[in-house]
């Protein structure tokens, strides 16, 4: 009994610690999410400007649709560039 | 019946301002002509874009919110795909929360003028600010902004 207690790990858990994924839309009541505004939706796109997956976002379906909405418009007007490298 | 729409379109960079804004006032008119009422209007000034259209590199960008019968839209995109010097355009309905949305907008830009404001920043703000009169809590903001980027990094790794 006294040894079980003293187990000790090297390295400390890492199950569990890591941070559940939230949608920041319905986090803070985002309804709209507007083209106009490209140093926001920046935040979507990865370095080649192709748009982030939920699983890596986190955003709900009905918002990643928005999202995507919104940067394709923004795209068309050449607020975003379809294709590019180290956007960041 | 009335839609709430909202356009924008670039102009081309060839024009002087005094240009510019005949065409402005040649789309206002067509609005006014079809019985469109104009509800906003943003004028972005000559700015970059992020790739070349028929050849450049600039554009002046103007934005129109409008209320109008859903048949001018056809009537109002033939004039822009007429007109030369419009190189590039986009309209689309407003729904209710994008037109909720064009109003905080427009009355911020309108109550403190002269002020360069990120839109979509703000609507975080103001939430954020609700939450902090409930209990004082400022974390959210920098979370949410982090939030997104770390996952994108241990993908890569």
């Amino acid at each position: 009994m006294a040894q079980e207690q003293e187990i000790r790990y090297l390295t400390p858990k890492t199950a569990d610690t890591r941070k559940k994924k939230y949608c920041r839309f319905k986090k803070s009541g985002i309804k709209y999410i507007d083209y106009k505004d490209p140093e926001f939706l920046k935040k979507f796109l990865n370095e080649q400007g192709k748009i982030l997956p939920r699983r890596l976002t986190g955003t709900s379906l009905k918002y990643q649709r928005k999202v995507a909405q919104a940067i394709k418009r923004a795209r068309h007007l050449a607020l975003l560039p379809y294709v590019t490298d180290m956007m960041k | 019946m009335l839609n709430h729409y909202e356009t924008a379109f670039i102009l081309s960079p060839v024009l002087s301002e005094d240009q510019a804004k005949e065409v402005v006032v040649k789309i206002k008119d067509l609005l006014v002509a079809n019985g469109a009422e104009l509800i906003n209007e943003e004028h972005w000034g000559l700015r970059k874009l992020a790739y070349p259209i028929k050849g450049k590199t600039m554009g002046f960008y103007i934005i129109l919110q409008f209320d109008a019968e859903p048949t001018f839209v056809n009537t109002l995109e033939t004039a822009y795909r007429r007109d030369e010097r419009i190189i590039r355009f986009l309209t689309f309905r407003l729904d209710k929360y994008a037109f909720e949305y064009a109003e905080r907008r427009r009355n911020k830009v309108n109550a403190p003028a002269a002020k360069e404001d990120k839109p979509a920043a703000e609507v975080v703000e103001e939430v954020v600010e609700e939450v902090v009169v409930e209990a004082p809590v400022e974390a959210p903001v920098e979370a949410v902004a982090e939030e997104v980027v770390e996952p994108v990094e241990n993908k890569e790794e």
